[in-house]
């Protein structure tokens, strides 16, 4: 059971990934990133973090890629880029390079270390009829008990930015000059 | 009084102070007064610290005295410190003597001249630095001095700067001096690279203890060699001694006869145990050089027309005969011949100027003549030298120049031929000077019209203050030689009082031919001193044989003309190589290094193009390489 | 049949980590290639994703709560990067619709 839902997840998140970054027109990359996302909650739900799968799909699909849409709409929605030309010559095979550059060594060590990494798991509290709503017992009492300067940090920084880009975005009037 | 010794050279030091911040005020004679005084007072010291040292034993003659430490870098440790021993003492004590005798002169000498005090400010200040000079403890503090009287000679030769040809000969004597200093410098270096210290007793233990290599030593060897050559006028850097006798006399008296030119001779003695450990040609070298400096420049003065031109010619072949002895092992000798040679030549030099000065000025022998009847204790005082210098018996040169030959010949006999015919010619040519000087028939009178002399000129004695000196000089001439007479060792007063210093160097002739004979070598010697004044008289007085006088001994072999041929030729050629080396390959290097900066800096400013996405890439680039590293890195482990 | 080939392998966290580490270089070759500014912010957040799969793989492994938590403050973190960095593309493409990255060169050296 769990191998086809690893399958069947993993194939809705490197199909949207790759949809992300080939898609010319800004809106259906924006779906495929939705695509994506519903993967990862999926695999989150599957490595027993039932809380996270939730925040990702209010937070990150239901808010996020919404304000991605506003902006593409508020800036344009036809516009398609032009995926054919490169300006630059040797992005594209610097770009091949990187990512599987990336891919490669980072596989390559997972791979070597598979004997410490992968043997199975204990110790999280799974959720069972008993206790329906543990796992977000004990996240809550990690983040409100050991991160709690964090917690109270990360929401003077929410409004920060909310501030900062009411700030950044606000259109200045011009001032009108008496005429004395 | 032993602990006093750094007062000698201060007592100078203070009085060229006090010159030059009141020295327009005290004006003349008091600054020649303070000055004359300053010296003296040294000289009484140093007769004290002389007292002292003689009342030790001879292993106790030896006191370092430390001022304070002057060059704390690292493994170089030089301190500004005084040596008391026979031989600095010995130096110091005629330096300082004949120093005040002159001072004292020179009141006489330069009344009237607008920059009296000036003279004298430059007078301390060498007599101070020669003290420093002679006193010194270390290498370092030497060269301090041998710098600081090249320098004053500079200032004293050029004293009448407004005089184009006295310009000249200053400059003429500083640049040749440089050359030698340049020796002495890469001495140093060498002396403390192979023992580490520049003391000389450090170099001397070194070299006495065989921790000295053969090879080492012959080049700090003739490297001072090199440094004495320039200081002590012999060939091929003696050329500024005859032009020096542009300055006022009593300089050419005090630095260019009996102090400054010996500071070569005395530097060579300092480190006699270093030349002995030399491979055996450098002292060869030296006496050779000697030699020939000596019968090159009496082959010059025999032909000279200025009074002080012979004299300095005569100082660079005597300063050859102190070589000589040094050459042949000798020391004590060359010290002897040294001391002597300050008492004559500073009399002599001084009874020229009071000639000049009698002659209001006119220098040229040739307008001379029958002046003894006119300027009796200059002419008197100026005979006792004269046979002092030629080596007659029993005067002082007599001994001293025995001494060397006499070790001449023990280390080779072509040494002594080549001396003894030297000695003649010296004989000869001090003759003619005080045959055309002070006998014969009166000549001022034929141009006296040049002198703008009204009426009649008539030569006039010095006044008492010049002539005192003088009578002082030629006391001692007559009596100096009972220093070192050869005649038991029962009298070698000066041997056993530089023996400590000398001991490790001095040349042993006991039982050789010349040592054996030594009474056949005095005969000889002062046969031929009469032959030499018999000839002269011949030539000059009684004009029975015909002067031999040529033109290329007058000009001086024509070295002079040679060397500016040279340098303006070949010479001139190669500076300006050098210089064009400088500035193209040099500042080429140093220029290029910043073109090199600029135009790699212009390349990689292509790479700054403003664009975020190639700079993504650049970082995605080193993040995988990163991760490589990484990777390999715990393969590895 | 299925039964078989579904109970022959699980998941081990490897598999996990192997998954991230392609996604995040997907999400690397999108920021590099793209030129419409929100569509690398998009290929941004893929890279994200891809981390927060990793950590939770590893809080699952490891039995540590604490990897969760850095996935929930990852994800804070990442909405107000969102709304700021939107805020910027918005301040400046406001004036010329249309635009690329690549017209925004000023700081050229």
């Amino acid at each position: 059971m769990e191998l086809f839902v690893f399958v069947v997840a993993a194939a809705m998140i490197l199909a949207g990934a790759i949809g992300v970054v080939v898609r010319s027109h800004p809106v259906h990359a924006a779906l495929s990133l939705i695509l994506t996302l519903f993967g990862v909650a999926v695999m989150f739900v599957a490595q027993e973090a039932h809380f996270l799968a939730a925040v990702q799909v209010i937070v990150y699909a239901g808010a996020i890629v919404v304000l991605f849409l506003f902006v593409i709409m508020l800036l344009g929605v036809d516009r398609t880029e032009d995926m054919k030309t490169e300006p630059f010559k040797v992005q594209r095979p610097l770009a091949v390079i990187v990512g599987l550059g990336v891919i490669g060594l980072v596989t390559a060590a997972v791979v070597a270390s598979r004997d410490v990494v992968s043997s199975r798991g204990s110790g999280l509290v799974t959720p069972d009829m008993a206790d329906p709503d543990s796992n977000i017992r004990q996240l809550s009492r990690s983040v409100f008990g050991n991160y709690v300067v964090a917690f109270e940090v990360t929401s003077v920084l929410l409004v920060v930015a909310v501030v900062g880009t009411v700030l950044l975005t606000r259109r200045v009037k011009p001032v009108v000059k008496e005429a004395s | 009084m032993l602990d006093l010794i750094w007062l000698i050279p201060a007592l100078p030091l203070l009085g060229f102070v006090l010159i030059f911040l009141f020295g327009r005020i005290l004006g003349e004679p008091k600054a020649g007064i303070l000055a004359t005084l300053m010296v003296g007072g040294s000289f009484a010291v140093t007769a004290g610290v002389f007292f002292d040292l003689l009342s030790k034993s001879a292993e106790e003659r030896r006191h370092i005295f430390t001022a304070f430490s002057w060059v704390p870098i690292g493994s170089l440790k030089v301190d500004l410190a005084f040596l008391a021993d026979p031989l600095s003492i010995t130096m110091a004590l005629f330096v300082t003597g004949i120093g005040s005798l002159i001072h004292l002169y020179a009141i006489g000498y330069m009344h009237g001249d607008p920059k009296f005090s000036k003279f004298f400010l430059y007078l301390n200040l060498f007599v101070f630095s020669m003290l420093m000079l002679v006193l010194g403890e270390n290498l370092l503090v030497t060269f301090l001095g041998w710098e600081g009287v090249g320098t004053c000679s500079y200032f004293l030769i050029s004293f009448w700067h407004t005089r184009e040809s006295a310009a000249t000969a200053g400059k003429k004597a500083f640049v040749t001096n440089r050359v030698g200093d340049w020796g002495v410098m890469m001495a140093m270096f060498l002396a403390f690279g192979a023992t580490g210290t520049l003391s000389y007793g450090g170099i001397n233990h070194a070299a006495e203890s065989g921790a000295l290599s053969a090879v080492t030593a012959t080049a700090i060897a003739l490297m001072l060699f090199i440094g004495a050559c320039g200081k002590s006028a012999q060939l091929p850097l003696y050329i500024w001694l005859p032009d020096a006798m542009e300055g006022p006399t009593p300089v050419s008296a005090l630095i260019h006869a009996a102090t400054m030119v010996t500071a070569g001779v005395f530097l060579m003695t300092r480190i006699n145990p270093v030349l002995t450990v030399a491979y055996s040609w450098a002292p060869t070298i030296i006496a050779i050089v000697g030699v020939s400096t000596a019968l090159f420049a009496a082959t010059i003065a025999v032909t000279q027309t200025d009074i002080k031109k012979v004299l300095a010619y005569s100082t660079v072949s005597q300063l050859g005969f102190m070589f000589l002895a040094v050459g042949s092992g000798a020391y004590v000798a060359a010290i002897f011949h040294m001391v002597t040679h300050a008492f004559f030549k500073a009399l002599l030099f001084l009874g020229s100027g009071s000639v000049i000065h009698g002659m209001d000025h006119e220098q040229d022998m040739r307008k001379m003549g029958a002046l003894r009847i006119l300027m009796p204790v200059t002419a008197m005082t100026f005979i006792v030298g004269w046979l002092a210098i030629a080596g007659v018996p029993p005067f002082a040169g007599f001994w001293s120049k025995d001494e060397i030959l006499l070790f001449a010949f023990a280390k080779s006999p072509i040494l002594y031929i080549v001396g003894m015919a030297t000695a003649l010619l010296t004989a000869y040519y001090m003759t003619r000077q005080v045959i055309m000087v002070f006998f014969g028939e009166a000549r001022w009178n034929d141009h006296s019209e040049e002198h703008g002399a009204h009426g009649d000129f008539k030569p006039h004695e010095s006044p008492k203050i010049m002539l005192a000196p003088l009578v002082v000089l030629a006391g001692l001439s007559v009596v100096g030689g009972v220093m070192q007479l050869p005649f038991s060792s029962k009298t070698h007063f000066l041997e056993k009082w530089l023996e400590p210093v000398i001991k490790f160097g001095e040349a042993d002739i006991h039982h050789t031919w010349a040592d054996e004979h030594k009474y056949l070598l005095l005969a000889v010697a002062v046969v031929v001193a009469l032959s030499g004044i018999a000839l002269s008289v011949l030539v000059y007085s009684k004009k029975k044989i015909a002067a031999i006088e040529p033109e290329i001994m007058t000009q001086g072999w024509f070295y002079d003309r040679a060397i500016s041929n040279f340098m303006g030729g070949p010479g001139r050629k190669a500076f300006e190589g050098v210089a064009w080396a400088d500035s193209t390959i040099i500042d080429g290097a140093v220029n290029g290094v910043g073109k090199v900066v600029e135009q790699s800096g212009g390349f990689l400013r292509k790479s700054q193009n403003g664009s975020v996405r190639s700079y993504a890439a650049a970082v995605g680039l080193g993040v995988v390489a990163l991760l490589l590293w990484f990777f390999v890195r715990g393969i590895m482990l | 049949m299925m039964s078989t080939l579904m109970s022959a392998a699980t998941p081990t966290t490897t598999w996990y980590l192997v998954l991230s580490a392609v996604l995040f270089g997907i999400g690397t070759v999108g920021v590099l290639v793209r030129r419409n500014p929100l569509v690398m912010f998009m290929c941004i957040e893929l890279m994200l994703n891809a981390v927060n799969l990793s950590f939770v793989a590893f809080a699952k492994r490891l039995g540590d709560i604490g990897g969760q938590t850095t996935v929930f403050f990852v994800m804070v973190v990442a909405a107000a990067e969102v709304v700021v960095g939107l805020g910027i593309i918005v301040s400046i493409m406001r004036k010329r619709p249309g635009a690329n990255v690549d017209d925004i060169s000023a700081l050229k050296g």
